[in-house]
């Protein structure tokens, strides 16, 4: 097993992407030209200017694209082959958790018992859909040890701003205005803007040579004006907060809440829960941990889950389970809304036919084979790429480019380059920001270990070819439909729409 | 046993060894033994194969009345039943575009980045605005996006927003303003229009209107632009992207921001989500936009090449100072929205629009004949209208349920209670979409329904 003779995970599809540029769909129109089938409705016709006053009618059509079928389906279709995905081939894009997606899930939320219902037919013609979201949450709250939780957050930066309010609502409550909210230097970049947006300023505490939140930093940054702290566990290096329940303790003492960053809550499913480390607040990547799909950046969804303190100020309306039949019910100290509508329904319901599958075993499954990936890489690659911090990981691990960087002069941002020619998605590069040349490599437990060997026999080519042709790295990719871009060009001279390009 | 991982147990076994540790749990030895859970503690089911676990979810399917076979829907608010052909859902639900994230890797990115492109493209003329981002959760979230821009370029917090903004909408900027600090200050409506009279600040960040308003009717733009001009705060017009298709544009009003639900352009009622969320601005306010934003550029052989641009402005560089937090956003949405708009082209964008219109004006003059059902408001429509009903619309919801038919949304389930969106008891008020989907029929009997329910 596990021979590099094996192909697995290379994107071999790649090649036939071609190089050609696909015109835009306002280059391809062609005035005349229509696809659009609507139907025959025998309402006698009438004008725009009957019914309409004539200041607000546009004297001049809105001009969009023009085109027929045919030409619609091969104009996208030739799109979608200049896109990488999962489904072509292995995303060790860290921090992201790019897992297999279930076809499964897709095809229970295009059920049009589901996704043919108005959001705001009553609640006695929507009993289904309530039934499925008490039965959400109620297994978000098993798996994160949580009492409540509001499914309303479209993603987990909605998540987090949403939970930074329930914070903020919990210590007005108590007559308790405070000002700072804790952050380690490792965090994702959304848990400071979040802060901010929330009113409160950052604190930022550093990670020791560990990796590690900085116990003695963090007690000395804690004051009565704190009015919590956001942590990632495992954290954004891989890494799990072994001290969590110090760190508990001595933010809970100074009266402040912990908001408990769900961006990897893949890599201790079933193993340890948020709420038995002592978290209050729990925000969840439905795309990531339960495979909902990405959608190239959203649809997501943020459920967030709170400890029993916090559930009066969840977000409303709230469907509940009312005497065998389904309400919705909005908490007594609500924050309000955060969605126009009930949240992202039809992420939420793949998320739950996930779970369902999965069940409790088979969730514990999938943190023990993500962790055990990510290690088996980390191991294998130790003598190519050195990990940040030499022991053992969780779902990811965060190898630094340093050596390579000063020997032989290539970036980690071009063995990633160099890795798209191989045929696999690259990590995240340059993140988390406090290590050097940081690549950051989540294999996600649905890989197998042809595909790692082949992943990691890749990375090893790469670095050896940095000493023998540095030159072809710096080049890399030029096997994909565009080379390296030009990012300072298009930032300069912003072309945001075809209006723009044609100016 | 369900589940989706390759791994046989030799392979697990060899991996094991690799490590040097004994079994799976080793792997989790570091973990304090204190806060370990125990095996099955989480209570959760055990797992099944798919077709038992699509037997559990037809049960949920079958317990939901207002689907489309049983229902025929004359509900709006935001939420429309707009024709999506099987040719947009084949080519939105290509995995390409499903199963990518982010496109941060720009050289194998390119068929999002370019529809974005498209799409950033179709948003900008919708609204009339020089610059479209890449996407939002959704109108509502959008709304919250543009009057943070608006605070910051202004320095101001005190917003202006029209009660003819979704009910909804209104509730989430309340919400969020609960951090910002900013203070929101709802404008009544009276007869349906926006009574700016009452208004008694100095300046504002911002003045919000919708247009048409979430009771269908359009406001009166040009009052609505004096307004912001005197009070030196940015015009926020929340438009249907719909009504764009004939009606003059945001930018052509005025506006410094547009914000909207792109929900009709492609993607199913879907319970409310997801959704899309439009936004457009004046091109001063680019390096305030939130979210992504796709420019083109070239690559180094010199062929065209999109990239997500001014990344300067996002959390994940700028992180407390960023104008935004939002992250992953509804990409796919976005993609679906091209698609769609296509699909329709010129001509059919505004045939979706004169069809709901006219099927709108069609039902509307005949349940206004009816006795018990009265206009709310002596003001122009497009395609959505509410009625004041002799009963309370809740009821009148429910009897015509059993004729086959989804009336409308009761405005008082809406706002929750008293808005100052309606000068009387909202209860009794019932708000009407018509689409491009609706035929004379079915027209036809709502009318005989509604005259029944009424009574």
């Amino acid at each position: 097993m596990m021979t590099a003779a094996q192909p697995g995970g290379r994107a071999a599809s790649i090649p036939l992407m071609g190089h050609e540029v696909e015109p835009t769909m306002f280059e391809l129109s062609v005035r005349g030209r229509s696809a659009a089938q609507l139907r025959t409705t025998g309402i006698a016709p009438r004008t725009l200017e009957s019914m309409v006053p004539a200041s607000h009618l546009n004297p001049e059509p809105l001009v969009t694209a023009d085109l027929a079928e045919r030409d619609l389906v091969g104009h996208v279709t030739r799109l979608s082959h200049r896109q990488f995905s999962v489904d072509l081939g292995a995303y060790p894009l860290g921090s992201c958790t790019m897992k297999y997606n279930p076809k499964f899930c897709d095809a229970v939320a295009a059920d049009p018992g589901l996704a043919s219902v108005h959001p705001g037919a009553p609640a006695a013609m929507v009993q289904g859909w309530l039934e499925l979201l008490v039965t959400l949450e109620e297994r978000l709250c098993a798996i994160t040890g949580m009492a409540a939780a509001t499914l309303q957050p479209a993603a987990g930066a909605a998540g987090e701003l949403t939970g930074l309010l329930l914070m903020r609502a919990f210590h007005q409550a108590n007559g308790d205005e405070r000002r700072r909210v804790i952050i380690p230097d490792s965090s994702h970049g959304t848990n400071p803007a979040s802060v901010t947006l929330g009113g409160y300023e950052v604190t930022t505490v550093p990670s020791n040579e560990r990796g590690l939140v900085d116990l003695d930093a963090l007690r000395a940054a804690l004051g009565p004006d704190v009015a919590g702290i956001m942590l990632t566990n495992p954290n954004t290096i891989g890494l799990f907060e072994e001290q969590i329940v110090e760190i508990a303790e001595a933010v809970h003492d100074v009266g402040g809440l912990l908001y408990y960053d769900g961006a990897n809550l893949n890599a201790i499913l079933g193993v340890v829960r948020p709420g038995d480390m002592g978290f209050d607040i729990v925000h969840m990547n439905l795309h990531k941990t339960f495979a909902t799909p990405h959608g190239g950046g959203g649809p997501g969804a943020g459920p967030v889950a709170v400890s029993s303190r916090l559930e009066q100020f969840l977000p409303g309306p709230r469907a509940t389970r009312v005497d065998g039949r389904y309400e919705w019910m909005t908490p007594s100290a609500s924050i309000g809304r955060v969605h126009g509508w009930h949240g992202n329904a039809l992420v939420l319901a793949r998320a739950l036919a996930y779970i369902e599958v999965h069940g409790g075993a088979g969730l514990e499954r999938v943190a023990q084979h993500a962790v055990l990936n990510a290690n088996w890489l980390r191991r294998r690659l130790a003598d190519t790429l050195p990990a940040a911090y030499d022991r053992p990981c969780m779902h990811e691990c965060v190898l630094s480019a340093t050596s390579v960087k000063s020997a032989l002069g290539v970036r980690g941002l071009d063995i990633a380059k160099a890795l798209l020619d191989e045929g696999f998605h690259a990590p995240t590069v340059y993140f988390p920001l406090i290590v050097d040349e940081a690549l950051m490599f989540e294999p996600t437990e649905t890989e197998s270990p042809q595909t790692l060997e082949a992943l990691a026999a890749a990375v090893e080519s790469i670095v050896a070819r940095a000493a023998t042709d540095p030159e072809s790295l710096h080049r890399a990719p030029t096997h994909t439909p565009v080379s390296r871009v030009d990012e300072a060009r298009a930032a300069r001279h912003l072309i945001a729409t075809e209006d723009d390009a044609e100016r | 046993m369900a589940d989706y991982l390759p791994h046989t147990d030799d392979e697990v076994e060899a991996m094991l060894a690799f490590l040097g540790i004994q079994s799976l749990d080793d792997l989790f030895a570091h973990i304090p033994a204190a806060i370990r859970l125990a095996a099955g503690a989480t209570g959760l089911p055990e797992g099944r194969f798919e077709p038992d676990v699509a037997d559990q979810f037809a049960q949920f399917t079958r317990a939901n009345r207002a689907t489309a076979s049983q229902l025929v829907c004359f509900a709006g608010g935001g939420a429309y039943d707009h024709e999506v052909p099987n040719v947009v859902k084949a080519l939105a639900s290509r995995s390409e575009f499903v199963t990518a994230y982010t496109p941060y890797q720009p050289e194998v990115a390119q068929g999002v980045l370019q529809t974005l492109f498209e799409y950033q493209t179709l948003v900008s003329r919708l609204s009339g605005l020089p610059v479209a981002n890449a996407s939002l959760y959704d109108g509502a979230t959008a709304l919250v996006e543009a009057l943070n821009l608006a605070g910051g370029s202004t320095g101001r917090s005190t917003m202006l927003v029209s009660a003819g903004v979704h009910p909804h909408w209104r509730a989430v900027v309340r919400t969020f303003a609960r951090g910002t600090g900013h203070h929101v200050i709802e404008v009544p409506l009276v007869d349906g229009v926006t009574d700016w009279s009452g208004v008694n600040v100095d300046e504002a960040a911002a003045v919000v209107v919708a247009y048409p308003n979430y009771l269908g009717v359009l406001e009166d733009m040009a009052g609505a632009r004096e307004h912001a001009t005197r009070l030196g705060g940015l015009f926020v017009v929340a438009g249907d992207p719909v009504a764009a298709g004939v009606l003059r544009t945001a930018g052509d009003w005025g506006a410094d921001v547009y914000v909207g639900e792109g929900q009709p352009f492609g993607t199913a009622l879907s319970f409310g989500g997801p959704y899309l969320g439009l936004f457009a601005v004046a091109a001063e306010h680019v390096r305030r936009l939130p979210g992504r934003i796709v420019g083109e550029t070239l690559d180094t052989n010199g062929r065209r090449a999109f990239v997500t641009t001014l990344r300067a402005r996002e959390q994940d560089i700028r992180r407390e100072k960023a104008t935004s937090n939002v992250c992953t956003n509804q990409t796919l949405m976005a993609v679906t929205a091209a698609i769609q708009l296509g699909w329709l082209g010129t001509a059919g964008l505004r045939q979706v629009a004169v069809a709901s219109a006219t099927g709108a004006h069609e039902l509307f003059d005949a349940v206004t004949a009816i006795e018990g059902v009265e206009p709310l408001a002596p003001a122009p429509f497009l395609r959505e209208f509410a009625v004041r009903l002799a009963r309370p619309a809740d009821e009148v919801i429910a009897t015509m349920a059993a004729d086959g038919i989804l009336a409308g949304l009761s405005v008082s389930a809406l706002t929750g209670g008293p808005d100052p969106s309606v000068e009387h008891d909202p209860s009794t008020v019932l708000l009407v979409a018509v689409t491009e989907r609706r035929t004379q029929r079915e027209l036809d009997a709502y009318v005989e329904s509604l005259r029944k329910a009424v009574q």
